[in-house]
């Protein structure tokens, strides 16, 4: 099942801006929801699984498409 | 050995395996219950020394942990509302002095001259931090100044040092209003001593 209403484009944007910003856009989604985020900064890769085990927040999917990160979060 | 002593020796390896568990069951309650915090301590007010409070604090905040920092001697110029950061390769001789832009031939290359003959040529000082925002810019770093408007969207605790105000005759109306308050070392090693993570920059 894909259920991505909500998208974050980051791509360009370098530590820890990415981080930065997934955390505003998850701030602003119901509990459950699922944010989608597209970042260009290899140094995402980790850090985004940092950010979901620190935040509680869910890691669906995680990985490379076309040269891009991409993060699938569910909101806890 | 007698019935009972046996008895009594089962009844208190019951007691230990309860005892382990309730206090591991206490011990996960609490660290669940815990939020992290971290203290900063950030004394340089240069552009390049003033990144690692600033990222720090606001990704320590984007992970939901309480933050404080506390600005003190040069690193009060990180507070100020005209926020004018230089940086120079001077005594930094591990800065790589490379042009962004310019003739193919010279694009990307370390330029052949030693920091300290650069750094006699007026202006110097200006042209190294322009270089170096605009390599920043190139590579999607954010400035200071939206790393610190972050900090304090995020709720992240500026705590100025009162003293070094006096000793440099600030004014206070030069700083940004967000400040929380004006402290001492005694003011803020009490939260440092509580804190998860202390850091001295």
């Amino acid at each position: 099942m894909t259920e991505t209403a909500h998208t974050l484009d980051a791509r360009g944007l370098n530590c820890p801006l990415p981080i930065l910003r997934t955390k505003k856009a998850i701030a602003g989604l119901d509990v459950g929801e699922v944010l989608e985020v597209t970042s260009s900064d290899p140094g995402s890769l980790k850090d985004m699984d940092s950010f979901c085990s620190q935040t509680g927040h869910e890691m669906l999917s995680s990985g490379e498409v076309d040269g891009d990160f991409v993060f699938r979060i569910r909101k806890a | 050995m007698s019935a009972s002593a046996t008895r009594l020796d089962s009844e208190s390896v019951d007691m230990n395996a309860w005892f382990d568990q309730r206090f591991d069951e206490k011990m996960a309650e609490r660290e669940a219950a815990h939020t992290p915090s971290m203290t900063i301590i950030a004394t340089k007010g240069t552009m390049d020394m003033a990144y690692p409070p600033f990222i720090l604090a606001s990704t320590a905040a984007a992970l939901g942990w309480d933050v404080a920092v506390f600005f003190t001697f040069y690193g009060l110029n990180l507070l100020k509302k005209d926020l004018d950061l230089k940086v120079t390769p001077l005594g930094n001789p591990a800065m790589p002095m490379k042009l962004s832009q310019g003739p193919a031939w010279l694009k990307g290359r370390e330029l052949p001259v030693p920091t300290s003959v650069m750094s006699l040529l007026p202006g110097f000082e200006r042209m190294a931090t322009k270089m170096m925002r605009k390599t920043m810019d190139g590579k999607g770093i954010a400035p200071i100044a939206d790393l610190r408007e972050m900090c304090i969207e995020a709720e992240v605790k500026l705590v100025a040092c009162q003293m070094t105000v006096d000793l440099f005759d600030y004014g206070k109306e030069e700083f940004i209003p967000e400040i929380e308050e004006w402290v001492g070392a005694a003011s803020f090693l009490p939260r440092a001593m509580t804190a998860d993570v202390n850091l001295f920059v």
